[in-house]
């Protein structure tokens, strides 16, 4: 008897909870939700990708191979802006051969400031961490922190103009991964 | 008078809760030591107040952070002290953490049964450390911007999440409008929310155990109003009136030069709490980074947290002094070798003094008015600050300024050495020049071909030695100079003038003068051309070109045709040119904003 009564108000209980847990739920989500997609919108963005843009004439570059650092001019978009022909990066070219160059990405491989040619050391030396770089970019110093040697940018040389293909890698890993 | 109070007492309660909050018993009367809590719960109300005045003014995106930010500074009544007090109380409050966090230590107040609140403190020493990271982007000058690359740089190095997790922060692929956006939003949003809901919960739990008091007791209990509360409140005038002596002593809080993405920024350190962070990242080479910039820190954190639970064990509290203690001194020691290291590197020294020359310099611009594309397009196109870099880029492998590279750094002593052009067309450089001893010096054509070339060798031959002849090459020194037209000399020139003539009309001598050889006005006929010589516009087509007929022809030692070989720009050579001259833009005075 007592059975029976209490079992009806005890289902009826088990509905409202379960109605107010899952309409509670639902009324819950839905603000974070809307503000989460826009949260991890960043994560389709790439960077922008760049063709291959003039940096300096050849004759610009000393016979010794001594490098010499350029700004790179190209678009750059930032959200909503997208600004023609401004410096969007900067490069250190060499010149390797009669009609070759080598061109590094002046971002520290470590964790990205920006790397500075020593002409009296005859290397690349970080002034944020000390992460030295020979003159072609390798890690000459086993004590130098970046894990790897300073970026080499895709370079040719057309009709005498030098014309680089800008990007970013990935700091801090040995292995260069765009980004 | 009491009978509204009845009346609110009636419907709120509000009497019970006044005297909760300041009836608080204190457990051998009121000590000194326990003024670190409500110190820092004062100093956070003091950021939230004047955070939010800040953010009245403050407008994050790449145009206008560093523009609203110069603009608070140095163009709002009290903005310097504003943006000063909650710089530096932010400091100080990162001191009053690591003090309240030793007294927690040393008091045992982290035992059972106050674990929870202990972590409550744990993560508001995290929060606080967040607050002052993200803020430091905030003003998106240099060093902000390039600290900050670095430390989402480590965030994107986490094993697994690193990839994903750092775009987030940043807001994109590169940083810009959404990393100043998210970094606002976290910095006045979302931490303080949480700091508040977890300063609730550590105020409510503390009440709830009570304080852990210090034995012996040194008296009778207290309640904590008044005499807790005077400690407190002495405590918190005492920070203030340091805080108040750094502000004044720095008119304010610094602010740099605006970021520039493409610029390279040498001088870049983060805030001086977190220098330890910055120099174990040195000490770990190659592959095992990960080691000093993730590893290390999070095991201390997870043993920061577990200190409640190590406590159990018998010599646990002792345990967690010494780690406790051994942490703060591996800090204090790493702070320390960050600091001389920095001291004892000349290039840094030399990159901190053009950071501030530029701070300055776009300061100053700023003061002119700032156009809608920003300060960074002021910076951009000014001689004063453009014109060392160029030179430094283009011109100091051959070239030096002043015995430098343009931006004050040595140069190797064996580089080929052109022209000093510190004071070019000045009458002291020409006096130099038009020396037979001093032109084979490396300051002039010492380290060139020109050095076995004519005019070198007609000096030579023309040593002065008569008082007349003296005279003669002084008026030419100052006639040839005067053909420069060097704003700084215009004063000397006008004054001189009697001078200059005479030193004209000797120029004009085809059998004796110069223009025996060179081209100078419709007399001679060599090169270089004297016509003007070391003006703006005879300065900027030689730069262009120095293989020109008019100026060396197939005579030219070496130097590039910046100009014509594109690899300088117009405005590029102008900016140069201009600098060498010490001409460039000088503000007529501060717009004055209504």
């Amino acid at each position: 008897m007592t059975e029976i009564n209490q079992t009806p108000p005890d289902r009826r209980n088990f509905v409202s909870k379960a109605a107010a847990v899952i309409i509670g739920g639902l009324i819950t989500v839905v603000a974070p939700v809307a503000g989460l997609l826009t949260f991890l919108d960043p994560l389709r963005r790439k960077s922008d990708a760049r063709g291959m843009v003039r940096v300096t004439s050849l004759a610009a570059l000393p016979e010794t191979g001594e490098p010499r650092k350029f700004p790179v001019l190209d678009t750059l978009i930032d959200a909503w802006n997208k600004t023609e022909n401004v410096p969007v990066g900067s490069v250190y070219v060499q010149k390797t051969g009669e009609n070759t160059v080598r061109v590094l990405s002046s971002v520290c491989p470590h964790l990205g400031c920006s790397v500075g040619y020593n002409a009296t050391a005859h290397g690349y030396f970080c002034p944020c961490h000390k992460s030295s770089f020979a003159v072609d970019g390798r890690v000459k110093d086993p004590k130098s922190p970046s894990p790897r040697a300073m970026d080499e940018l895709d370079a040719e040389v057309r009709n005498g103009e030098v014309w680089v293909k800008y990007q970013n890698f990935r700091k801090g890993s040995p292995d260069k991964t765009p980004v | 008078m009491a009978d509204m109070r009845t009346w609110l007492d009636q419907r709120t309660g509000y009497k019970a809760l006044v005297h909760e909050a300041l009836f608080e018993n204190v457990p051998g009367g009121a000590r000194w030591r326990y003024v670190w809590g409500s110190t820092l719960t004062f100093f956070f109300a003091v950021q939230v107040i004047t955070g939010l005045f800040l953010w009245m003014s403050y407008s994050p995106s790449s145009q206008t952070a560093w523009e609203s930010v110069y603009f608070i500074q140095h163009q709002m009544w009290g903005g310097w002290f504003l943006r000063g007090l909650h710089h530096f109380v932010a400091q100080a409050m990162t001191v009053l953490l690591v003090l309240h966090l030793m007294q927690v230590i040393i008091d045992g107040a982290y035992k059972a049964p106050r674990e929870v609140n202990y972590w409550f403190g744990v993560g508001l020493l995290l929060l606080v450390l967040a607050l002052s990271l993200t803020g430091y982007l905030l003003p998106w000058d240099q060093n902000g911007y390039w600290s900050t690359a670095v430390s989402t740089n480590i965030v994107g190095m986490s094993p697994g999440v690193g990839p994903s997790l750092q775009p987030l922060v940043v807001g994109g692929a590169n940083y810009g409008h959404h990393t100043l956006t998210r970094f606002f939003a976290l910095h006045a949003g979302v931490i303080p929310g949480l700091i508040i809901v977890l300063i609730v919960g550590h105020v409510y739990l503390f009440r709830r155990h009570g304080l852990t008091p210090k034995e012996p007791r040194k008296g009778p209990d207290q309640g904590f109003w008044p005499e807790q509360v005077l400690r407190d409140a002495v405590a918190c005038l005492a920070v203030l009136a340091v805080v108040i002596f750094f502000i004044v002593r720095d008119h304010g809080a610094p602010l740099g030069a605006p970021a520039d993405p493409a610029e390279q920024f040498s001088a870049a350190r983060p805030e001086w709490y977190f220098l330890f962070l910055f120099q174990l990242l040195k000490y770990f080479p190659g592959k095992t980074e990960i080691i000093g910039a993730i590893v290390l820190p999070t095991v201390s954190l997870v043993v920061l947290c577990a200190i409640p639970i190590l406590g159990k064990w018998k010599l646990g509290h002792r345990f967690n002094l010494g780690f406790v203690g051994v942490m703060l001194a591996g800090i204090a020691l790493l702070s320390w070798q960050a600091i001389t290291a920095d001291r004892g590197d000349a290039e840094f020294q030399v990159a901190k003094a053009g950071a501030s020359r530029d701070a300055a310099r776009a300061v100053e611009l700023a003061n002119g008015g700032v156009p809608i594309t920003g300060a960074l397009s002021l910076v951009r196109n000014d001689a004063y600050t453009q014109g060392p870099r160029l030179f430094s880029r283009n011109c100091s492998s051959c070239h030096r300024y002043d015995g430098h590279d343009g931006l004050g750094n040595a140069l190797p002593k064996d580089s080929i050495s052109a022209s000093d052009l510190k004071g070019y067309g000045s009458r002291a450089w020409v006096k130099g020049f038009l020396n037979a001893d001093t032109i084979l010096t490396s300051r002039y054509w010492g380290g060139t071909a020109h050095a076995e070339g004519d005019m070198a060798m007609w000096l030579a031959d023309h040593i002065p030695e008569t008082e007349q002849s003296r005279t003669t090459r002084e008026n030419v020194v100052l006639a040839l100079s005067s053909r420069a037209t060097l704003q700084s000399q215009a004063a000397l020139d006008v004054a001189d003038s009697a001078r200059i003539a005479v030193g004209l009309r000797y120029m004009r001598d085809t059998t004796a003068g110069c223009a025996e050889c060179h081209t100078f006005q419709d007399v001679g006929t060599d090169s270089p051309e004297l016509t003007n010589w070391g003006s703006r516009q005879w300065m900027l087509e030689f730069v262009h070109d120095p293989t020109h007929p008019r100026f060396f022809g197939r005579d030219n030692d070496r130097m590039p045709s910046f100009g014509k070989e594109k690899s300088m720009s117009d405005r590029e050579i102008e900016m140069v040119v201009d600098w060498i001259r010490g001409e460039w833009y000088r503000p007529k005075g501060v717009v004055k904003t209504p």
